[in-house]
């Protein structure tokens, strides 16, 4: 029983759009392929088919499917920017359905930063493949060569006689193009059609609106929260009040008369309640009565002695890969140190922090038919439907995930825990279940970003040139969370299903291209004495380990120029241009690139940082912190304002210099990045996972605060780089722009709060409690 | 349970529910709303925010037998299919990423908007500041506010010299 068409979800927000655009026709016909609302079984999509990813219908509308998701940064618009363009047809007559396991090509989902830098090729290759058809089609239609047709917007025309003139839905509307593309994976498919240049492209590189707003604002878009389903029930889990406490006892006659009761379910130490209505559901998982014992020694320390815990705990994996087995040297480190005129020391300190979606986790899973069926906002939804075929015993063409759209997650929705947990309560009523996590269970149990500990070096020569630098790194990350894997999950964990080998986790080093003789990095992965069932577990937040890794090293870089009265811009510079190796992918010219793009747009004076305090109560400074992800660029200033009696914080400038190559929507991009500029800010000064030696003590958005309207700069101020110093190519190539904006924040906030105080801040983030005493333990 | 009459966006609804349920569940669940969201049912971050006799309240902590008198919720802010003045700036400024919260961001920005029709940025950031967003779009929220403003003022000006010249 599929009781709503799966194309009608997906759509209904599209249609919205189009009817208040005032375009002449209202939705799209069914598509001819794939099929949308069969009964099951659910194969995944063949990408090596062209009707996969392309349907012509006859109203000469096209619909899009690309095995991406788009957790509101409008890829989705860019995809159809990209595909419209190598189509040619009009984008305002095109639609772009994503993530849906049974209907779309395995793409992974989104994460990575990848949607533009790696999976928008093959749908473009598809996109140009299916124009060179068509073009044949027109071609032997009206009987002329292929080089006397011109297409514009999906109407095909004979160049000699304009009268002659056929739309594409005209010549195959609702009908397949059964074309084999070559290739073996949604990654490598290709058509004998070629992409076209950038310059070529008419729709991508221009400011567009994203089709997905309008339905948020007006209450039409269907979120993955709002499936309903005939039969549905609703259940809530009770969670161990401990880590890894072991379960001891079920009181069911503490709820069993409360209204809408149907069932506790439980198995090992996971434990749900089942009611018919929601809040039934939710009374009832407080209600029952459950009894736990505490494990023998205690999961973790407290998060007051985490730091300690790390820099004496011995790691239990290295991370970094190079010459020497687990570290990176250039030159000679050792030596370096050794013969320094002086050497600068330095610690730094990032806390666990959690993605804290704004929605908590749900699901909501449909066993009707024997298959499975997940509604889910899952970034990876084709990792989801093996995660959940895997832990159920099904399968995996017995279980589709339908994706929708859903709250951001920063990779949250990766390690997702909801669907596994509402498929096995599914599976075993037989009814349609809708699980949705409380608040306090999501900010307590949700995957973390690993908590760092840097330990950063430099040795200076006598002429006080960095000539040596260390940087060891100690992530707290082991048994890194995957993407809803079977045997980690947390509905897994509970039940006792854990995988033999932990994942390794990683703790990476910094991102830059300064040119320092003697450099050794090194990361290890410490192990907290619990790994399973507790709700310290790792997973990827945006990045995983970027903006940790460039807190220590672009706030180091910033203590050794002032260290020798360096303007650390100008210090950071000249390390960039000290550089002669080779430059592959102008990643040096394009860091000075980004840099000076920065400072001219904020007005950089040249000078040491730490500047004279004035007497007042609020001191003001400026720091900046330059690094990238891949092959985009970012650098960013912050002003800040210093409340020296509080101790409160305020960014009140903020300018970001980005380069990501190609822009395919500018309009996105800026938005995106002022987004994720601001959850860089909110790290810098709030977010913390506070934990005592049993469980997560932050669980709300009071102890586990974010950004907030009153934090936001005056100004947030862009530059958009194109850095690419060969003269040759019109542009580079697309490169990934979710994650690097944020990269570099905590860095840079902490150099102007050096700036404006004189005060160094090693440990994030800088609540006004902390600041305050490193301000009042300075004197100021 | 107990039978209970609501009225929503102009029509009148009677349900026959536990009275101290929330009433983000009656609107979600039994009235199929899906612009008030859960968000962490504590009334901490305004994702399930609707307007009840002109003030913006949190429907996630309001149980539905303390509800009197009319409930606007997102669905209901549109006039005609008319967006309201605060829905287009939204799209004019792209304000929205996942857009989870922007529910609670609008409503309260209504009823703002309609006690005070020209905030200052200060008076802005100090409504807002207990509407939470995890995308950060707060900037363009914020500037998104101020395009309403400009715009409910112009229409009121409209309105104003219609009647003079009536």
């Amino acid at each position: 029983m599929i009781p709503q068409n799966v194309e009608d979800i997906l759509l209904t927000h599209r249609r919205g759009f189009l009817t208040t655009a005032g375009l002449l026709f209202i939705g799209f016909a069914a598509p001819a392929s794939p099929a949308a609302d069969a009964p099951g079984p659910y194969p995944l999509v063949d990408p090596t088919r062209l009707d996969s990813w392309i349907v012509i219908h006859q109203n000469n509308t096209a619909t899009f499917y690309v095995g991406k998701t788009d957790p509101g940064q409008g890829t989705g618009t860019g995809f159809r920017q990209l595909m419209s363009d190598e189509l040619d047809i009009a984008f305002d007559n095109t639609t772009c359905i994503m993530g849906s396991t049974d209907i779309t090509v395995d793409q992974i989902g989104s994460g990575g930063s990848s949607a533009m830098e790696r999976d928008s090729l093959p749908m473009r290759r598809a996109a140009a493949e299916a124009r060179r058809a068509l073009l044949e089609m027109a071609s032997a239609r009206f009987a002329v060569p292929l080089d006397q047709l011109a297409v514009s917007e999906g109407v095909v025309t004979v160049k000699t006689d304009p009268s002659r003139h056929v739309t594409y839905g005209d010549l195959i509307g609702g009908g397949k193009f059964n074309i084999t593309l070559s290739g073996n994976n949604a990654l490598n498919v290709n058509g004998k059609a070629k992409i076209k240049t950038i310059p070529e492209l008419k729709y991508a590189g221009k400011p567009t609106r994203r089709d997905d707003i309008p339905g948020k604002v007006d209450a039409t878009t269907k979120y993955s929260v709002d499936v309903k389903l005939p039969g549905m029930v609703h259940a809530r889990n009770v969670k161990p009040p401990y880590a890894c406490a072991t379960l001891t006892g079920i009181d069911e006659s503490s709820v069993k008369s409360l209204p809408g009761f149907i069932k506790v379910m439980s198995k090992g130490n996971y434990v749900a309640v089942v009611c018919e209505r929601e809040e039934q559901a939710v009374r009832a998982a407080r209600q029952l009565k459950t009894t736990w014992q505490k494990p023998a020694t205690a999961p973790f320390p407290s998060s007051d002695d985490l730091f300690n815990y790390l820099r004496t705990a011995k790691p239990v994996a290295v991370s970094t890969a190079g010459p020497e087995a687990g570290a990176l040297v250039v030159g000679d480190p050792a030596r370096a140190f050794q013969n320094a005129a002086k050497v600068i020391e330095a610690e730094y300190e990032i806390p666990f922090q959690g993605h804290t979606a704004f929605g908590p986790a749900h699901a909501i899973a449909d066993p009707s038919n024997g298959q499975m069926t997940i509604y889910s906002n899952d970034m990876k939804t084709y990792g989801m439907r093996r995660g959940v075929a895997t832990f159920l015993g099904l399968p995996h063409d017995r279980v589709r995930v339908v994706y929708m759209p859903g709250s951001q997650g920063f990779g949250r929705t990766a390690a997702e825990d909801a669907a596994c947990e509402a498929a096995w309560l599914a599976h075993e009523l037989g009814r349609p279940v809708r699980m949705q996590w409380m608040r306090d269970e999501e900010t307590a149990w949700d995957s973390k970003s690993p908590a760092f500990l840097v330990k950063m070096r430099a040795a200076l020569d006598n002429e006080g040139n960095l000539n040596g630098y260390s940087y060891e790194a100690r992530s707290c990350d082991y048994n890194h969370l995957g993407y809803n894997e079977p045997d980690t999950t947390l509905i897994a964990q509970l039940m006792g299903q854990r995988r033999e080998k932990p994942a390794a986790g990683s703790a990476a080093t910094p991102s830059d291209m300064y040119a320092i003789p003697n450099r050794g990095m090194r990361g290890d992965v410490v192990a907290l004495p619990a790994i399973w069932e507790t709700p310290l577990r790792t997973g990827n937040l945006r990045d995983p380990n970027g903006p940790q890794a460039a807190f220590a090293s672009e706030s180091f870089i910033d203590e050794v120029a002032a260290a020798i009265q360096a303007d650390p811009l100008d210090f950071r510079l000249k390390l960039l241009e000290a550089g002669t190796g080779d430059d592959s992918g102008f990643r040096r010219a394009r860091s000075l690139a980004v840099l000076k793009a920065a400072a001219q747009k904020y007005g950089w004076d040249s000078r040491p940082s730490g500047k004279p305090r004035g007497s007042g109560k609020i001191l003001t400074g400026r720091g900046i912190a330059y690094t990238f992800r891949g092959q985009s660029m970012v650098a960013q200033i912050v002003e800040v304002e210093v409340n020296r009696e509080t101790g409160h914080v305020w960014a009140k400038r903020m300018v970001c210099a980005h380069d990501c190559g190609f822009v395919v929507n500018p309009q996105s991009l800026l938005t995106s990045l002022e987004c994720g500029m601001l959850h860089g800010l909110s790290r810098s000064l709030h977010e913390e996972v506070r934990f005592n030696t049993e469980r997560v003590t932050s669980v709300d958005w009071i102890s586990h605060p974010t950004l907030r309207h009153a934090d936001v700069p005056a100004s947030v101020e862009i530059v958009i780089v194109n850095g690419d110093p060969n003269p040759g190519r019109p542009d580079l190539p697309l490169y990934g722009a979710g994650e690097a904006c944020l990269k570099p924040t905590m860095a840079a906030v902490a150099n102007a709060i050096h700036d404006a105080t004189g005060v160094r801040l090693r440990r994030v983030p800088f609540r006004p409690e902390r600041v305050l005493a490193a301000l009042r333990a300075a004197g100021v | 349970m107990s039978k209970i009459t609501l009225k929503v966006n102009g029509g009148t609804h009677t349900v026959d529910v536990d009275p101290t349920t929330p009433l983000l569940y009656i609107l979600r669940n039994d009235l199929n709303l899906q612009g008030p969201h859960f968000g962490c049912g504590l009334g901490q971050c305004g994702a399930c925010t609707v307007i009840l006799n002109g003030a913006a309240v949190r429907s996630c902590i309001l149980p539905v037998s303390a509800v009197r008198g009319e409930i606007t919720t997102l669905e209901g802010l549109s006039r005609n299919g008319q967006l309201h003045p605060l829905q287009q700036a939204w799209i004019d400024e792209q304000a929205p990423q996942c857009g989870f919260c922007q529910n609670g961001q609008i409503m309260t920005a209504k009823v703002m908007l309609d006690k005070n029709p020209h905030p200052t940025d200060a008076q802005i950031r100090d409504t807002m500041n207990n509407t939470l967003c995890r995308c950060m779009s707060y900037n363009r929220v914020q500037a998104a506010i101020k395009r309403a403003a400009k715009t409910v003022a112009a229409l009121d000006n409209a309105a104003q010299e219609k009647e003079v010249v009536a």
